[in-house]
């Protein structure tokens, strides 16, 4: 009974997100909103780790998956990729290395200059 | 037998998990970024159902289960960035500001890619959510007028290619932090790299997991103003 406590608590998390996703006119998704409530009542303790732990992780675990049935339906996108799928490729793949590698460049920076502790000290300090 | 297929209802989901850990065996044993599971996975059953003439809809009618979890397992994310809530407090401007710097770099290139093309108005603004994930990126584009489909496409393939490359860019530029890595892989690629920053480490998942909610929310913001940049 517990992974059917834990998913139900799961399932109305998304469903608070789903009616803050049709209350509120921002192209926002019902996922997102889920999120920052789950970790708001994590966070207030209004709910205990406990309470969502074990059906989280396998969710998680199993994530992966999920996108398989989405990125299959690329092969009907080929009617309209067709006549621009090289610049719009290129685009994709390129900027995708860049925004990566310049991300992690930029936050090591940022940590490195006092706007936070670095991993190691974090693990062995305190 | 195609008909029987076509029918099905455990078809779709069964080809997926069979699909997807033909892909985990093929990593295991040759160890090369290209041999990434959901690229394999997602390759194999398009030849799949190429050869066997059956049409997407009927493979998603058995498949969409799958899809069916994907909102609940990302509401899911909130538990290990809720696990690394010490670190996160320490970090928090670092990380934010990394993220935002992502973003931004993301919106640039894309500019830039799109005048050295000379892509028109409408195709510029399809490719300016295609870092963040599927749902807002959705939002942003019909929002400003793009083409929606291609920008689905567009943030599979970003997803795709940068679950496939998000530890072998870390390693070849030095991204040393584990904070870094996480923030990296999911402000470049949503969702789908983030499962790969979950094998990398707790740190790196929960990071990931952060940056898709934050990078969604910051480029919806950041591009309207770049919509009028070209």
């Amino acid at each position: 009974m517990k992974y059917v406590k834990q998913f139900g608590v799961i399932l109305f998390f998304s469903f608070l997100g789903e009616v803050l996703n049709a209350l509120i006119p921002l192209p926002i998704p019902a996922s997102i909103y889920g999120l920052l409530l789950l970790f708001t009542a994590l966070f207030t303790h209004i709910i205990s780790l406990e309470a969502v732990y074990d059906a989280a992780k396998f969710l998680i675990e199993i994530m992966p998956l999920m996108f398989i049935p989405a990125s299959v339906g690329l092969m009907t996108s080929w009617g309209i990729l067709k006549g621009v799928w090289l610049p719009v490729v290129v685009i994709t793949l390129l900027s995708t290395v860049v925004v990566m590698a310049v991300t992690g460049k930029c936050t090591d920076l940022f940590l490195k200059h006092g706007l936070g502790k670095s991993e190691n000290e974090t693990r062995t300090g305190i | 037998m195609r008909e029987i297929l076509l029918e099905s209802t455990y078809f779709g989901a069964m080809l997926s998990l069979a699909a997807y850990e033909i892909g985990v065996l093929m990593k295991k044993k040759f160890k090369l970024p290209i041999f990434n599971p959901m690229l394999i996975s997602v390759a194999l059953i398009i030849i799949i159902l190429i050869f066997c003439n059956i049409d997407y809809e009927s493979y998603y009618d058995g498949a969409q289960v799958l899809s069916y979890l994907l909102t609940p397992a990302t509401v899911c994310l909130a538990v290990p960035l809720y696990e690394q809530l010490e670190l996160l407090r320490r970090n928090i401007k670092a990380v934010f500001l990394g993220i935002a710097s992502g973003v931004v770099t993301s919106l640039l290139f894309v500019l830039l890619m799109s005048m050295l093309f000379h892509l028109d108005h409408k195709m510029y603004v399809t490719l300016l959510p295609k870092s963040i994930t599927t749902a807002i990126g959705i939002g942003v584009s019909e929002e400003l007028n793009g083409y929606v489909t291609i920008t689905v496409a567009v943030i599979m393939i970003t997803g795709i290619f940068g679950n496939m490359i998000g530890e072998g860019v870390c390693r070849l530029f030095h991204i040393k932090e584990p904070i870094s890595r996480g923030v990296a892989i999911g402000t470049a690629s949503h969702a789908m790299g983030t499962t790969k920053a979950m094998e990398l480490g707790e740190i790196e998942g929960a990071m990931s997991s952060l940056s898709i909610a934050v990078s969604g929310l910051l480029t919806v913001a950041g591009a309207t103003i770049f919509a009028s940049f070209l």
